[in-house]
């Protein structure tokens, strides 16, 4: 069969875009029953406290109040709500409710009843009694700290993560080649310092949101805003104590994700009111509730140590991250993997390398997984580094990438031994610099009123798929009049997903695109798929989708020449009829879709599953030139250059939009979006009121171009390139920043109170 | 209390109590495309038309709206979808969820402005927050859309 369709590379119309443009009602709250239940948590004043004494009396008395469940309530076995494959690497450390209050705003009871005037009220009413416990607050302090977050003896690590919960630790560990400290003592330059990435919100539009019925089988039915239906089976399972059998999560359109939905966040709140009620229940997260206990960046402090020879060759990169997992440890043991198995790859030359880290446990908010999911923190620390070494050689930064980043074909001993099959890294930044105009900008000029021009620079890389662990699959049905069913288990949530996927379907099957229809996720009906997260979609569920479209196509042959009369060596198929290679006779696809919903055997239905060993590395390199006021150290973003390896760019436009949109929230985190905290342990930023999103005013102009690189085991040469895009702004703009203002601001944001106060104490000797 | 309000453009009775705010009662109505990012009046998600003019509907008491004309996208397809045309070949729907708030301010501002700068554009709409895009897409549906509603004009 001979592709004669291309689908994949052209810029087609998301499947959905009518309806999302339309306003329809598409969205978990939108097509929630009517009768739902209201569900509402009470949540904790404290950063750490115990239970005493909980009286629900008076609220269960407010009319319209169906139940009020407390601690005494909650299934008592311990479980994660980190969406990641089992055995979990995150610890069982979890209960629905729990005596024990680890951060503020941690659940002490839920309400529901049968409006939110009421439940608000019932809410005021609950008495608690809180037995008030020194918080550990300081993450720098928290290892072996006298109090523990997690002292109960339930709590459970599944996998060998180095996690002791009678260190406050959540995992540990240690890996490299080389000697390090040797290398290191012999070299000409070495930078170390310390970079602090805050607990960043995803802050998708769409909050957390849930709502739960039973069905006539007696089932939970769980339909939520989830990247991860099927883990969220599992876990919704594990948390009620109850067989997976029971539960089924239905996936709709998402308002948008980012990592945070891919952590059970909302869903266990309804689903254990519905399980205990019988009756339909709804929790919709306010914008609140999703600022101070929802599923954030994980803080992280990176240390780096940055050696390199007279010449700018760099000798040996040491890395030690402490990572701040919160009060529990979703995503904790893996997501501090990523800031140095995701960064210290970046670069070739380096003799050796030593990655460490710790993570630990504080009475905070709990983090989860952000796009980027520790890449980025990492990426700001090395790059930032990177950037200060050019500086003390006086070197361009550029020219000192050139000299040691990673090409096509190089082992990259950091990033699991593998191999860069596909790398276009060095003529991404080859293009950068033109687009930029590097050469004229660096590193900064007067504009004579005051302010200075100032450009910066850094690179960054992510992976497609976990390797040797996540699943894609996808089924293929033949439907009358020859239209196929496209049933994925992978989550689109506004990236695209349901319409790639369809476009490699209909190259593959050589038909239109509007021949196949796509469903979104239901765990009865889809095929198992790990689901959206680690940039895994387009390269793993892409392939997926290849291999289950061969396998199709060859179902289709056998029927064509069954009812041909034929051998299937005679025939041939071209998207449209099964035709005799000799020219003898032909059946259309329409008729072989009709023809076996009569007197039929076999079914013209496939499911093919995709694993992959190799995670293949997406690459870019991102510019950032920025206009400071030298008086008030206030800046603003002008101009913003990326140019992206990501293999084959399936839909160009959703990649372009996927990037900006990357890019849009790594100047986020860069320049505004702030997280800190009272000396009680409360979240500051607990509104957009003051977590400043950046606005269309604020991002300067993005420009974004490809410089593909053909991933040979990729599906038509695609890698990923959801994750990669959120890496290079912190550190580019950190570098923009330095060459404007003479000082190296290492804590996100990068604000003009830091620049200015960075300065003062340069100025005065500090 | 009751009120009588024009919704898109059919005359509606509706009991509400006095802290109800706007952005709920159109959702009663079935005005589904009204959306709630943020409840602090930030995120330009819940924008409407109140005579014709675009107001946060979450900072709005429905009270407020009684005797009043209210639009939401559900009453206005054929202009949304002349722009969202646009954004749709750009690819910056994503998730979708900003859409309706953006496609009623951008409606509203070419009723305001008239062949706006980009400047203008951007201040005119930067109460209308997207986390997916980096507004790069919806920027450049915006710029194609005035161009095709300018050359419309030319030609009429």
């Amino acid at each position: 069969m001979e592709r004669t369709k291309h689908y994949v590379g052209s810029p087609v119309i998301k499947k959905d875009a009518k309806a999302l443009l339309a306003g329809k009602p598409v969205y978990t709250d939108d097509i929630a029953p009517a009768d739902c239940l209201i569900v509402k948590v009470l949540r904790s004043p404290h950063a750490h406290a115990l239970i005493e004494e909980i009286d629900t009396a008076r609220a269960l008395a407010v009319p319209g109040i169906e139940t009020i469940l407390t601690w005494k309530d909650s299934p008592q076995k311990r479980f994660t709500m980190a969406g990641q494959t089992y055995p979990e690497p995150s610890p069982y450390d979890r209960l629905i409710l729990d005596q024990r209050m680890r951060f503020v705003g941690d659940a002490a009871a839920i309400v529901a009843g049968s409006d939110e005037r009421a439940v608000d009220r019932a809410l005021r009413l609950i008495k608690v009694k809180y037995q008030v416990l020194e918080p550990v607050l300081d993450f720098h302090t928290a290892k072996d700290h006298a109090v523990l977050v997690h002292p109960e003896d339930s709590w459970k690590s599944l996998c060998p993560v180095g996690a002791d919960s009678r260190r406050n630790l959540c995992a540990s560990m240690t890996d490299g080649t080389g000697d390090v400290d040797t290398v290191l003592s012999q070299c000409a330059h070495v930078i170390e310092h310390t970079y602090h990435v805050k607990a960043n919100q995803q802050a998708m539009m769409e909050t957390f949101r849930t709502f739960t019925t039973l069905d006539a089988y007696g089932r939970l039915n769980v339909t939520s805003s989830t990247q991860i239906p099927f883990h969220v089976r599992r876990i919704v399972a594990n948390a009620l104590d109850i067989p997976k059998s029971k539960v089924r999560v239905i996936k709709p359109r998402i308002g948008g994700g980012f990592g945070a939905k891919q952590t059970v966040v909302s869903e266990v709140y309804p689903a254990l009111v519905t399980w205990k009620t019988g009756k339909p229940a709804k929790m919709i997260f306010t914008r609140y509730e999703s600022q101070i206990a929802s599923s954030p960046r994980h803080e992280m402090e990176v240390t780096v140590r940055l050696g390199a020879d007279e010449d700018g060759v760099f000798q040996a990169i040491d890395l030690y991250t402490l990572s701040n997992t919160g009060a529990f440890g979703e995503h904790g043991p893996t997501t501090v993997g990523l800031s140095g198995h995701k960064s210290i790859p970046l670069y070739a030359t380096p003799k050796a390398y030593r990655f460490s880290y710790d993570v630990v446990y504080t009475n905070t908010m709990s983090a989860g997984a952000y796009r980027g999911y520790g890449a980025t923190q990492g990426i700001f620390a090395l790059e930032s580094a990177v950037n200060e070494l050019a500086r003390e050689l006086q070197m361009d930064p550029v020219q000192l990438r050139e000299k040691n980043m990673v090409h096509e074909g190089d082992v990259m001993p950091a990033y699991y031994g593998e191999t860069a099959n596909s790398c276009a890294l060095d003529r991404c930044m080859a293009r950068a610099k033109e687009l930029m105009h590097w050469d004229d900008k660096y590193p900064s000029r007067a504009l004579g009123n005051g302010k200075v021009r100032a450009v910066g620079v850094a690179m960054s890389m992510q992976g497609s798929a976990i390797s040797n662990c996540d699943v894609g699959s996808v089924t293929l049905k033949l439907n009358d009049d020859g239209f196929y069913s496209l049933m994925i288990g992978a989550a689109d949530m506004g990236t695209g997903c349901d319409t790639t996927l369809s476009q490699i379907a209909a190259d593959c099957l050589c038909c239109d695109l509007d021949n196949i229809v796509v469903h979104g996720v239901d765990t009865d009906v889809s095929p198992y798929d790990s689901g959206s997260y680690a940039s895994s979609t387009a390269y793993l569920t892409g392939m997926a989708t290849m291999k289950t479209c061969e396998s199709m196509v060859k179902k289709i042959l056998e029927k064509g020449a069954e009812y041909l009369e034929r051998t299937i060596g005679d025939v041939d198929f071209d998207g449209s009829e099964v035709f005799c290679l000799d020219g003898s006779g032909r059946i259309s696809l329409q008729d072989i879709g009709n023809r076996v919903m009569c007197n039929n055997g076999k079914a013209l239905e496939v499911t093919e599953s995709h694993s992959s060993p190799v995670s293949p590395p997406p690459f870019m390199v991102g510019m950032a030139e920025i206009e400071l006021d030298q008086e008030t150290c206030d800046y603003k973003l002008v101009n913003y250059v990326a140019v992206v390896d990501c293999g084959t760019p399936i839909n160009p436009n959703l990649v372009r939009v996927q990037t900006e949109g990357g890019l849009g929230q790594g100047i986020g985190m860069a320049m505004f979006e702030d997280v800190t905290r009272s000396e009680k342990g409360q979240v500051y930023e607990n509104s957009f009121m003051q977590y400043k999103l950046p606005t269309r005013m604020d991002v300067g102009t993005i420009q974004v171009e490809f410089e593909s690189s053909y991933e040979p085991t990729g599906p038509f040469g695609v890698k990923s390139i959801g994750e990669v895009v959120i890496n290079t702004p912190s550190p580019a703009i950190a570098g923009a920043v330095a060459n404007a203002a003479g000082v190296q601001i290492r804590e996100l944001p990068i604000t003009a109170e830091k620049i200015f106060r960075a300065r003062a104490a340069l100025k005065n000797g500090g | 209390m009751q009120i009588k309000i024009t919704l898109n453009g059919k005359p509606v009775t509706a009991e509400i109590q006095a802290d109800t705010l706007l952005l709920d009662l159109l959702r009663e109505q079935g005005c589904y495309s009204v959306k709630r990012g943020c409840e602090t009046s930030n995120c330009g998600l819940c924008t409407v038309w109140l005579d014709q003019l675009p107001v946060l509907s979450c900072s709005v008491l429905a009270a407020r709206a009684d005797g009043h004309a209210i639009i939401t996208l559900e009453g206005v397809p054929k202009e949304a979808e002349a722009f969202s045309d646009y954004l749709a070949k750009e690819g910056a729907d994503q998730c979708g969820f900003c859409s309706p708030g953006l496609i009623l301010n951008v409606l509203a501002m070419e009723r305001e402005l008239t062949d706006p700068d980009e400047e203008q554009i951007l201040e005119f709409l930067s109460g209308n927050l997207c986390r997916c895009t980096g507004y790069m897409g919806q920027l450049r549906a915006i710029r194609n859309y005035l161009k095709s509603r300018s050359k419309h004009e030319r030609e009429v």
